[in-house]
């Protein structure tokens, strides 16, 4: 294939960059009181938690969306 | 509401934390799902999602200048359709600079020439990308790096340009507004958009943690904001027909959307009543 001007031919490839490391403060999830509503799914702007709740801390930039959007306070920003 | 789990943006992508523009796209990528090419204007979305040589999207994109991703999209369009692709879907993102003024003239065209296509204005309300400076859908009173607050201004002194009415007036089969902050409402409104045969117009309001200045964890909270004091309307304009898709239940006074941005923080007393009176008037007429 002839490349046109610039090409990235490797789909979601910015996953090489952690933006982990980005973080002052760690979202941590108290999955005892999770009800299991998916606003921080929903509202994460990295798409970094998945179905069954498990933050991917390589990419949380820590903004905090999370624990502010859940409704029974089950996440909490902790200092890393 | 049946939300697809499947993730077309990948992480890694050099979003501020707490960025309202990658949530959006997130969220309709989700509904338009893999067979989908997008374009992007210039703007933050397509400087954070592909610092070359990375990118963050899963499904085809191509980025075009800041001018034209109406007309590109309409290339796409026809392209596709002459190699007979009816069932792929063109999407189109760009910011409220690449939309409102610089990108207005192809846009309006791709309207007019009626595409299938969906155009998807990401709405922060400035140019963030360059650093703050105003934009047609920059709104009054506002303090931008182009429209500064200070002894002889008050900031943005014109109010934000109605977009999505604009496209409206094209006779387009589909037009809505939609935020971030009401994802449901939003992903519904892409769903249409996706259905609709012909051009469709989605304007989407989105927090800017770095030009609006607030903590990054309250973007959410600020696009409700918007929409429970009116500032922000959702509706839909579908074959013509105009439709409120959410009302707040009882409206909250602009101040409390003003006064936790930095961008509002100078305004006198005076501007925040011109502000209101120009909301209440706006609700009125729409019995919000």
């Amino acid at each position: 294939m002839t490349s046109v001007g610039a090409t990235v031919k490797e789909p979601g490839s910015s996953v090489k960059n952690k933006t982990g490391s980005w973080r002052t403060f760690k979202p941590v999830l108290d999955k005892e009181k999770c009800i299991d509503c998916g606003n921080c799914i929903l509202f994460c702007p990295e798409g970094c938690i998945n179905k069954d709740y498990d933050i991917d801390y390589d990419y949380c930039k820590g903004c905090g969306i999370c624990a502010e959007e859940c409704p029974v306070e089950a996440i909490k920003m902790e200092r890393e | 509401m049946d939300i697809p789990e499947k993730e077309f943006l990948a992480p890694g992508h050099r979003a501020c934390a707490g960025c309202g523009a990658t949530i959006g796209v997130r969220l309709a990528l989700k509904m338009l799902g893999e067979n989908t090419v997008a374009v992007s204007a210039t703007g933050c979305l397509e400087v954070i999602t592909t610092p070359y040589p990375e990118t963050s999207w899963k499904i085809p994109w191509i980025h075009v200048a800041f001018e034209n991703a109406g007309a590109v999209a309409s290339g796409v369009e026809r392209a596709l359709k002459a190699q007979g692709k009816d069932d792929v879907t063109v999407v189109a993102f760009a910011g409220d600079g690449g939309t409102a003024d610089i990108g207005l003239q192809s846009l309006s065209g791709a309207m007019e020439r009626g595409h299938n296509l969906i155009y998807i204005c990401y709405d922060n309300e400035a140019y963030m990308n360059t650093g703050v400076q105003r934009s047609g859908a920059t709104p009054y009173g506002a303090s931008t790096t182009t429209s500064p607050h200070g002894k002889e201004s008050f900031g943005e002194n014109k109010p934000k340009k109605n977009i999505p009415m604009i496209m409206a007036a094209h006779g387009v089969p589909y037009v809505a507004t939609a935020s971030i902050s009401y994802p449901e409402d939003f992903m519904k409104k892409v769903q249409k958009a996706k259905e609709i045969e012909g051009p469709a117009y989605i304007h989407l309001h989105q927090p800017c943690t770095t030009g609006w200045g607030y903590d990054p964890s309250k973007t959410i909270e600020l696009g409700r904001l918007a929409v429970e004091t009116g500032s922000w309307l959702l509706y839909e304009i579908e074959e013509g027909e105009f439709k409120i898709t959410y009302r707040p239940l009882e409206r909250k006074p602009v101040n409390v959307y003003l006064e936790a941005q930095k961008r509002f923080k100078h305004l006198a007393d005076e501007e925040k009543e011109k502000i209101q009176n120009y909301v209440d008037q706006v609700c009125a007429e729409l019995k919000i």
